[in-house]
């Protein structure tokens, strides 16, 4: 009795952790990227990340689905902070964040309609956008003048190269049975450092994760208030059962 | 006081029996409860297999539950259904928690399901006298299909529809009529705005009602028969002085309380993923889903959700598309045919001969893989791989009459009453 008692309670404990370790393996990443380490309960550089968004990203993209007055409130904004400090195009704090460009507009001078941004995070990844952002250089054969390691030819200047100057890719001769390499070197520096740059990125990346699913704070914080009630209730539901059992032999 | 309040839940006690009695002269309330619940005997020896089939009705109602909550501000529009999702995701009060709980329900129904007819492969609870219980559940696994299937649709992302515009072409595949076929499940030439709003017909309606229609018959028809057990032994055979199996115990409240047990620990894992990893790494909610339906741009790679990945690597096995379909949807069928195909009379893996052990082991690793195959791109190695997986999936099948027959398979004396 004690012996099967044990072997249910290794399983229960197995299954738990096959699904706890599943869920801890699920995580968005591919290889080749520098993981982007950005961290959505930092409101600092969610707030900072709002800022760069606002001022570099929607003046072409949109980011529809996403309402100013929830970010303000998510990033602890007064209502006059946000307005003077995310809403530039006017129009009121419950609108959602829309573009200045038309898309007729988009198409004709980029060729395609830049992407909404509200889900980006969470279709291509966050370590996809940290190293997008980071893999511009200039280019003369692209339109915009500028090319991505990430995506090759995207139809996106480099809105960043104030703050992080203008690079030039270098291939470098391959040696005897190594693979050949790549490089940036430095074309004209920008205001800020590699370093200062990354944390730049960093920020829009944390703001783009946060915005693709608002709510993922709240979301893990409750789910921790759930399982340790199960858990809890576990041990009643479990002493019941040995309760009516006892007299079954 | 004490007299007063005695009295008082005396009338109450007395006034809640003569209602019983009032129902039960015009409703077989009490009668029910009896056959179904404290009345109804099984085996004492459940083991953990044996909770599946409560948890499937457990994630049954809480499809149904948050359905009725998704419905009340999802859009069946091409032009809205997308954005109405991420407006459930975002403004709706407790509307990411519904929505996850659903989508997540989704893949927890599969699990546990397949899980299910696991157990019924061990332990031979399709063999007789259960063969109709099994005919019933694989209907049920049919709907089940049909449902996950249509609703992968409705939020409209690039891997809904190249997902759904996928499979309707499978039907294309059949001579003759395909084309014909393919067009009147669509309603269109193409996935639309028109296939949408019937794919949301079929799952909020025509497919749950089948369900649940279908699940009661399965209960009805498993409650006439009895449960199985771990030991394949008919518990009905042996009866006290009284009329009820003396190896089996009332559903209700020794089974319940058992079967709590269960869902609970259920619910700890499933809220696991609800909670920390609602998109299971790409395979509960697929990435390129985040992003709205385009017809005009396919995405990098088109899998079907998980728990379609073994029936898709057989699709992808064969060298011709019709092929393929046609090995597909026999791969699908064949389930139906085992308590035909399966000769040997004992029941339970405990007392099965070797060569059955042996098959349904590598059929459980040929099912594994399989899943794994259909997610991965078809080619090369991974073609090869599931063309032998393929084979070994089918032969379980089509040698079962041959390996279960009492010529190869010597099984263990069945001891009379259970452990």
């Amino acid at each position: 009795m004690m012996t099967s008692r044990l072997a249910k309670l290794k399983l229960a404990l197995a299954f738990l952790g096959l699904s706890l370790g599943m869920t801890a393996a699920a995580q968005h990443g591919a290889e080749g990227l520098d993981p982007a380490h950005n961290d959505v309960g930092d409101v600092a550089s969610l707030q900072r990340g709002a800022m760069y968004v606002v001022n570099y990203c929607l003046g072409c993209h949109s980011a529809e689905y996403v309402r100013y007055n929830r970010v303000g409130a998510d990033l602890g904004l007064t209502e006059d902070q946000l307005v003077e400090n995310l809403m530039f195009a006017g129009g009121r704090p419950f609108d959602t964040m829309h573009n200045a460009m038309l898309e007729a507009d988009a198409v004709r001078w980029f060729g395609v309609a830049p992407p909404d941004l509200s889900l980006i995070a969470r279709s291509r990844g966050t370590d996809y956008i940290y190293n997008f952002l980071r893999g511009f250089y200039a280019d003369e054969s692209t339109p915009s003048g500028a090319n991505n390691v990430v995506l090759a030819n995207t139809a996106m200047p480099h809105v960043l190269w104030e703050l992080q100057g203008v690079r030039r890719l270098v291939h470098e001769e391959a040696e005897e049975g190594l693979e050949s390499a790549e490089h940036f070197e430095v074309v004209r520096p920008g205001t800020l450092s590699e370093a200062e740059f990354d944390d730049v990125a960093r920020d829009i990346v944390n703001f783009l994760d946060y915005i693709g699913e608002p709510m993922q704070l709240e979301r893990r914080a409750l789910g921790l208030k759930v399982i340790a009630f199960l858990l809890l209730f576990l041990v009643i539901s479990y002493m019941l059962k040995r309760e009516i059992w006892k007299d079954v032999h | 006081m004490a007299t007063r309040e005695s009295d008082m839940m005396d009338r109450l006690g007395r006034g809640l029996s003569s209602l019983g009695d009032w129902i039960d002269a015009r409703f077989p309330m009490t009668k029910l409860l009896k056959e179904h619940a404290t009345e109804y005997y099984a085996s004492k020896n459940f083991n953990v297999w044996y909770g599946f089939g409560v948890l499937a009705s457990v994630v049954l109602v809480l499809q149904i539950v948050t359905g009725i909550f998704l419905t009340m501000n999802y859009k069946p529009a091409a032009a809205d259904a997308f954005a109405s999702v991420e407006y459930i995701m975002r403004d709706v009060e407790w509307g990411w928690l519904i929505r996850y709980l659903h989508s997540t329900g989704a893949s927890a129904f599969f699990v546990v399901v397949y899980l299910h007819m696991f157990r019924a492969l061990m332990y031979g609870s399709y063999k007789k006298p259960r063969e109709l219980v099994w005919l019933i559940g694989m209907a049920i696994y049919l709907c089940m299909m049909a449902e996950g299937f249509f609703g992968y649709l409705l939020p409209w992302g690039n891997m809904s529809y190249w997902g759904a515009q996928v499979i309707v072409s499978l039907f294309g595949a059949l001579p003759v009529i395909g084309e014909g076929l393919a067009e009147w499940i669509r309603g269109d030439f193409y996935i639309s705005d028109i296939t949408l709003n019937r794919f949301f017909a079929f799952h909020v309606i025509a497919v749950p009602i089948m369900l649940l229609l279908l699940v009661t018959v399965h209960i009805m028809a498993l409650h006439e028969v009895g449960s199985n057990n771990p030991d394949g032994i008919e518990i009905k055979e042996h009866k006290d002085a009284s009329g009820k199996p003396i190896d089996g115990v009332a559903f209700h409240p020794y089974h319940t309380s058992k079967d709590l047990v269960i869902i609970v620990v259920f619910l700890i894992a499933f809220s696991a993923v609800v909670f920390f990893a609602p998109e299971m790494g790409g395979y509960f909610l697929e990435y390129a889903n985040f992003e709205p339906a385009n017809p005009l741009q396919t995405p990098e790679h088109i899998a079907p959700v998980w728990y379609f990945t073994p029936f898709y690597a057989i699709l992808r096995a064969f060298p011709s598309k019709l092929g393929g379909v046609v090995l597909m949807g026999l791969a699908v069928m064949l389930p139906i045919f085992l308590p035909w195909l399966d000769r040997c009379k004992v029941k339970s893996i405990r007392y099965r001969g070797w060569s059955y052990r042996i098959a349904l082991w590598t059929f459980a690793v040929t099912f594994l893989v399989l899943g794994y195959l259909g997610l991965m791109p078809a080619t090369g190695g991974y073609v090869t791989a599931a063309r032998i997986f393929t084979i070994l999936y089918m032969a379980f099948f089509i040698l079962m009459p041959i390996y279960t027959s009492p010529a190869i398979e010597k099984t263990k004396p069945v001891p009379t009453r259970v452990r």
